[in-house]
């Protein structure tokens, strides 16, 4: 899931971080195909080159040789808002039909089953950002027909990549279709791991397995600890 | 002056309080002062409330949080604050990053409310009604707009300042310079205190003057477990920790009555993690320097 995620990135793009795989994914891509990848966290660091997987989004090394470091005022600004941010890369705890995002809350708002963290930044990325990717695991209550709380909306959503295939939304804003599976995964599996009818493109692509080097770089390189890499 | 006058003078109960520092430079030492102080019915701002508010919030110095993510990051979920939200017993008041920025902007720069092009297709303010909007008068569009945010009291940690307050910070600056512009009341804590000849040999890096400081407190390490960029590396260890230690309430009182009400001070709370200082410590990585000439 991480390595069909890196893949998605192309070189010299402007990347606008999240927490999370995004940001193990967009490591790879910049020590990959990409190293020319422009990585904007938005703690502020612009630019940044870590030398050791950042743990969270505000690692002292995503300051260390950067090319700039801002105020997240400029951040949202003078990036976001001003349509600077090419690729926004988003995780989730609950995506559904339409590609919209819940980390808010499961249940409703006043009395919450569980309380997620909230939008941070996701909102505004996801409003923002030209394309937006979206990396989550599939399952039923991952990806409900409709989630509890839209925090960051589905419109600019080109794709979703989990764990077993790739969702596309059917033309802006439209609802998520298979497009693409992994190596040995069935149809059938997929849809058993969305909470709708899942409707699926007529030929599916089927995804090329990681590499023995992207493989490497994200075990023993990336992340030797399994700090994101769980399972 | 020290953290406890600093606290004691500044900090009342009922007050809107903000521990600010994006990740980086976030005052525990502050927080772990309120905390023996028995601050109350405090309202506690932050962007992401850390472990530094969610071990307030199990003190029982919060009657409400307002910020904009509030998990353990990279780790997963703040327990206290979990618990207190969905039992229902912590007002909320709930903003993204973009949001909360831009409460602190209009704040500082004393206008009543920041207008941002935000929230269109979510439920953010449907959860929050001080997120409203705006025609704009020249172009006709729709603005979200959100509410100026004036703290009574803004504490941030810095790398160094001079004995009047002029504060300079590298690294990840957050929202600090807003918060503090924005605050009727301002401390300003720091790793070591220099003379004001550092401060104006470089002055490029001053984010805070001394003219809107109130009180300025030498507390080195005073940021751990989070970080002070050149000072030392954040204490990914205990993030993960904390996990943990803040699961039950049983074992996160036992932390506190531990390394909060069992210490003074900061420096109590380092002498008895004698390690600390050595797995932590910052390597030099020195810029090339600039020349201010004329």
């Amino acid at each position: 899931m991480t390595v069909v995620a890196a893949r998605e990135l192309r070189d010299g793009e402007v990347v606008f971080v999240g927490i999370g795989l995004p940001n193990l994914a967009c490591n790879l891509a910049r020590r990959t195909h990409a190293p020319h990848l422009v990585l904007i966290y938005e703690s502020g660091a612009v630019g940044a080159a870590p030398e050791r997987l950042p743990v969270s989004i505000g690692d002292p090394a995503l300051v260390t040789g950067s090319l700039m470091v801002c105020g997240m005022a400029d951040v949202f600004q003078l990036f976001l808002q001003n349509g600077r941010i090419e690729v926004g890369f988003l995780g989730g705890a609950q995506v559904d039909r339409y590609a919209n995002i819940n980390t808010t809350v499961i249940g409703s708002y006043e009395r919450p089953t569980v309380r997620l963290p909230g939008s941070g930044g996701a909102a505004e990325i996801a409003l923002h950002a030209q394309r937006v990717v979206i990396i989550a695991k599939l399952s039923p209550r991952a990806f409900p027909e409709r989630v509890d709380f839209v925090t960051s909306p589905g419109r600019r959503v080109k794709r979703v990549i989990t764990d077993r295939g790739v969702l596309e939304p059917d033309g802006p804003g439209g609802e998520l279709m298979l497009t693409a599976l992994y190596p040995g995964v069935q149809q059938s599996d997929i849809e058993a791991g969305v909470g709708w009818q899942l409707r699926s493109r007529p030929t599916l692509e089927c995804v090329d397995p990681p590499t023995r080097s992207e493989l490497q770089l994200l075990r023993e390189v990336l992340d030797p600890k399994r700090l994101y890499l769980k399972g | 002056m020290s953290l406890r006058d600093a606290v004691a003078r500044h900090v009342h109960d009922g007050d809107v309080v903000v521990i600010e520092g994006f990740t980086h430079l976030i005052s525990f030492a502050a927080g772990h002062e309120i905390i023996r102080q028995r601050r109350r019915d405090l309202t506690l701002c932050r962007l992401t409330p850390d472990l530094i508010y969610d071990q307030m919030i199990a003190a029982g110095c919060a009657k409400k949080l307002v910020f904009s993510w509030a998990g353990n990051p990279g780790v997963g979920s703040l327990h206290a604050f979990r618990r207190a939200a969905e039992g229902g017993t912590l007002e909320l008041e709930e903003y993204s990053h973009f949001g909360m920025v831009a409460r602190f902007s209009a704040g500082a720069a004393r206008l009543p409310f920041w207008s941002l092009r935000d929230y269109a297709g979510t439920d953010i303010p449907q959860a929050n009604p001080r997120i409203k909007s705006v025609t704009c008068p020249y172009t006709g569009e729709a603005l979200a707009t959100v509410p100026a945010l004036n703290p009574d009291v803004t504490i941030v940690h810095a790398q160094r300042a001079d004995p009047q307050g002029n504060t300079q910070i590298w690294g990840l600056l957050g929202v600090q310079k807003e918060a503090a512009f924005a605050s009727r009341r301002v401390i300003v804590v720091v790793e070591e205190l220099v003379d004001e000849t550092v401060i104006r040999s470089d002055p490029n890096r001053t984010l805070i003057p001394a003219s809107i400081v109130d009180a300025v407190v030498i507390e080195p390490w005073g940021a751990h477990p989070s970080y002070a960029q050149g000072y030392y590396d954040r204490d990914n260890d205990f993030y993960v920790a904390w996990d943990g230690i803040s699961r039950d309430g049983q074992s996160l009182d036992r932390f506190l009555d531990e390394f909060v009400y069992g210490v003074r001070d900061r420096a109590e709370y380092m002498q008895k993690q004698p390690d600390l200082a050595d797995r932590l410590k910052a390597r030099a990585r020195f810029c090339a320097g600039v020349n201010y000439g004329f």
